[in-house]
């Protein structure tokens, strides 16, 4: 039995590591071929960061969801839920009022998908299916489909508009996400318990984790990361509109499992799924900037996901 | 931990447990004290895990009282069990194959550091400690999906071991193991011992028994028959005390002697990866053969081996003379041999489909016109099937789900049987079926056998063997090293059939453990 295992596992595990080869690979390339096209603008790059910041923010919970062999289709329609219930609570409340109701809205829902998923038994697949559904028609509702002003300047500037200095507060929400779920996730018993119960449910119960619990707190972390990723549109955007994280869902799973997260559960980290939303968004730069139309994109980037999954994902039998 | 004064680390008193009207436990008594080694024995279903689930608290007696270190367990969970003092190795379930080693070993109660967050080098060092303890090199840092099934094994052990405890249960702990790793392992059961843990020791291996334990107690169909020291036991009566002298229902089943046609199945030298090991195997047409061996004597690797579920390392296998390659399921299915699994429910057929569907599902091609299934064949082959295997249930649309298990197995068996196998390979046919059904599956093999098949049948229920083969293997450690007639196991002075039964499974008994005490020494 060798005890040097450390340096050898890493190029055993070099599938697990794809993500980062991926994105500096393809980062050269853009580099190169794109960079008289503004792709190295430090404006660029920080719009790439914008547009990606919100699902990374999502990814880094979904991370969390897939890890217990879980499933929350839910999000995109709760983040465009939270930002109608943020911007209307604004409206009435103003700033503090907004952003206890966007959070509440999220761990509304987090709290009926755990139960149902948790106390009922219904797979989290249906139960987060059905709450896409709903959360988006009762946006529709009380917003009556229209979109909903933020006139709040600091609300606007905190949640995603605004620079701290020549940082976008949209990167300081992402790195934050990022740090705080990567320290829960491989520092705390809580992200242990998370990985032990999608790894092998039985003997996690065996071991003595509550897994139920265990599947209600992610489901609700989840609900509430969507919450949040809805107020970021909203400050962003500077409304709350029923439309918001429409299609959110499938980027921000994508992003997760090109990070190297199993949907089987058990295996996953945040980083990798920040890097997967990153890497998400870099393609779609640069295949704008390569001057495709968008039907080409929606083609290069379904083929460059499904190599990047299918390097990470394939395991020795 | 155990209280100071108290000569008895665990008191079961009159304990009995009922599931219904099935009597597992009956006003058993069971006492083991701080620093012995305790062996549990008897046959499956005797009542041994009942035992074990009342221990470790997942299960409550229906009447009768548990105390450990002297206090009476009054709560029965397993985190009252485990707060009392009993610490349970299983096996292999309670690992999460996607964590380490050392985050297995101290998982839900993770070593923290001054912050509050886990520190897992800490965990790594401990658990490096705790493997040199016991004497074996296993990297904490691994994956536990990526170590051996020995390692995992003693991970398993060493993880119930990393609380104090002051009993410890450690059920069938050397299934896995190489013989190098049960000597460490004994080793730190010595020491565990010599430091008062009480230890209860379930395995079927008496050689092992023999060895570590200082006492046995003996249950039979849910009853208490003897404790005693080792030093009281021999080989032959302690597997007099196990198996008693009782019927299992086979007694109805008739074995004519048979009449041997040419080889259907030979293998020469045959090994797979770790087992079977160079296994040299003859099934002539109209013969039952019997595979008998302990648990990880390499039974079923040998029938996933000649059925293509794993791949062959190297040897032969002809089929009716023939040379076959057998890469596949397909493969096997190909040259005429078919496998009725081990685990019906998850590898036989699909509950919810109906008695037609399933036995049609590896038989399409033959019912099939170009893509389309054949209904009236399809039908037609339920209706032969069901016939033929005396199959109950109430038409061919019926879901499987929905019969006994019997009847569930012979919708399975019927599933091979469609495609004419010349050699069916039957893993535990009976395993889980009341006792009625078991003799009418048993009394089917003999039927399929005159029929002119070969069959191959692997059982841990030597009952079920003796009644149905005509001649039966012994394995160990991935060998067969026994071949013995089913004739030559009969009492010729016994006075019943019952009594030459009891004998002939008492000779096959020893044979079994006599085959690993010869490769042990």
């Amino acid at each position: 039995m060798t005890e040097t295992a450390s340096p050898s596992n890493i190029f055993a595990n070099w599938r697990e590591h794809i993500i980062y080869i991926g994105f500096v690979a393809i980062f050269i390339i853009f580099a190169a071929t794109l960079g008289d096209r503004g792709f190295l603008d430090p404006n660029n790059l920080l719009n790439i960061i914008r547009q990606t910041a919100i699902i990374a923010v999502v990814a880094v919970s979904m991370t969390f969801v897939l890890g217990t062999a879980e499933i929350d289709l839910s999000v995109g329609a709760v983040a465009g839920l939270a930002s109608v219930a943020t911007a209307m609570g604004i409206d009435h409340f103003g700033m503090a009022g907004g952003i206890v109701s966007g959070l509440a809205t999220g761990a509304v829902v987090g709290a009926v998908n755990g139960y149902l998923t948790t106390g009922l038994g219904i797979p989290s697949f249906l139960t987060t299916l059905a709450m896409m559904g709903i959360a988006r028609g009762v946006a529709m509702w009380i917003s009556a489909t229209a979109a909903i002003p933020i006139l709040d300047k600091t609300y606007a500037a905190i949640f995603g508009s605004g620079n701290l200095g020549p940082v976008p507060s949209l990167l300081i929400w992402m790195v934050g996400a990022g740090l705080v779920g990567h320290v829960v996730l491989r520092r705390t018993t809580f992200g242990r318990r998370v990985l032990a119960t999608g790894g092998n449910e039985t003997s996690a119960r065996y071991s003595g984790v509550d897994t139920a619990s265990v599947k209600f707190r992610v489901l609700m972390i989840s609900s509430i990361a969507a919450a949040l990723a809805g107020m970021l549109y909203a400050g962003r955007l500077h409304s709350g509109r029923f439309q918001f994280g429409e299609g959110d869902e499938l980027s921000v799973i994508a992003a997760a499992v090109l990070g190297g997260t199993s949907l089987f559960g058990g295996a996953g980290t945040v980083i990798g799924s920040v890097m997967g939303a990153l890497m998400i968004g870099l393609i779609n730069n640069g295949l704008v900037l390569m001057g495709l139309e968008f039907s080409q994109q929606l083609i290069a980037r379904g083929a460059i996901i499904i190599i990047a999954v299918a390097i990470s994902q394939t395991r020795r039998h | 931990m155990t209280s100071p004064g108290s000569t008895v680390a665990v008191r079961m008193t009159n304990v009995s447990k009922h599931f219904g009207g099935v009597r597992a436990l009956e006003g058993v008594h069971f006492e083991v004290r701080p620093g012995e080694v305790h062996a549990l024995l008897g046959e499956n279903g005797a009542g041994k895990s009942t035992i074990l689930k009342i221990l470790r608290g997942v299960q409550p007696p229906t009447s009768g009282t548990v105390e450990i270190g002297g206090v009476p367990l009054t709560t029965f969970t397993a985190a009252a069990a485990r707060a009392a003092g009993v610490a349970m190795a299983f096996q292999e379930m309670s690992l999460v194959p996607t964590l380490t080693v050392a985050q297995n070993v101290f998982l839900a109660r993770e070593i923290k550091t001054g912050s509050g967050l886990i520190d897992d080098k800490a965990a790594i060092a401990e658990t490096r400690k705790l493997f040199a303890a016991m004497g074996v090199a296993i990297d904490p840092t691994r994956k536990v999906a990526d170590i051996p099934a020995g390692h995992r094994q003693l991970t398993e052990i060493v993880k119930a071991t990393s609380q104090p405890c002051t009993v410890l249960v450690l059920d069938e702990p050397t299934s896995a193991l190489s013989a190098n790793e049960v000597e460490r392992l004994f080793n730190y059961v010595g020491k565990l011992r010599t430091q008062g843990v009480a230890i209860v020791y379930v395995s079927h291996r008496m050689d092992e028994i023999f060895r570590i334990a200082d006492r046995a107690t003996i249950l039979r169909d849910g009853k208490h028959i003897i404790t005693a020291p080792l030093a009281d036991f021999t080989l032959e009566t302690m597997i007099a005390h196990i198996i008693g002298r009782r019927s299992r229902g086979f007694s109805d089943v008739t074995r004519q002697t048979a009449t041997l046609g040419e080889p259907l199945l030979e293998a020469r030298d045959l090994s797979g990866q770790g087992k079977p090991i160079g296994v040299d195997l003859t099934l002539h047409r109209g013969e039952v053969v019997g595979v008998a061996g302990l648990l990880g004597s390499g039974r079923s690797s040998l029938a996933r081996v000649l059925c293509g579920i794993q791949p062959i390392v190297s040897g032969e296998i002809r089929v009716k003379g023939k040379l076959v390659t057998i890469a596949s399921p397909r493969d096997a299915i190909d040259a005429g041999i078919a496998l009725v699994p081990e685990d019906r429910a998850r590898q036989g057929f699909v509950a919810f489909h109906s008695v037609e569907t399933n036995i049609a599902l590896p038989n399409l091609d033959r019912i099939a016109k170009h893509a389309w299934v054949d209904h009236a064949k399809s039908a037609a082959l339920a209706e032969r099937s069901i016939e033929r295997l005396r199959i109950k249930t109430s038409s061919r649309k019926a879901a499987v789900r929905t019969l006994s298990g019997g009847n569930a197995q012979k919708v399975v068996i019927a599933k091979w049987l469609a495609s004419e196998p010349d050699v069916l390979i039957l893993d535990e046919p009976t395993a889980g079926i009341d006792i009625g059904s078991k003799s009418e599956i048993v009394t089917l093999i003999r039927e399929l056998a005159r029929s002119g098949k070969a069959i191959l049948v692997l059982s841990s229920e030597l009952q079920e063997l003796l009644a149905a083969c005509d001649r039966i293997l012994v394995m160990s450690e991935g060998r067969i090293v026994r071949d013995i007639a089913r004739a030559n196991l009969d009492d010729p002075q016994a006075a019943d059939t019952l009594d030459s039964l009891q004998h002939a499974e008492q000779q096959l008994n020893k044979a079994m453990q006599e085959a690993r005490g010869g490769l042990v020494q």
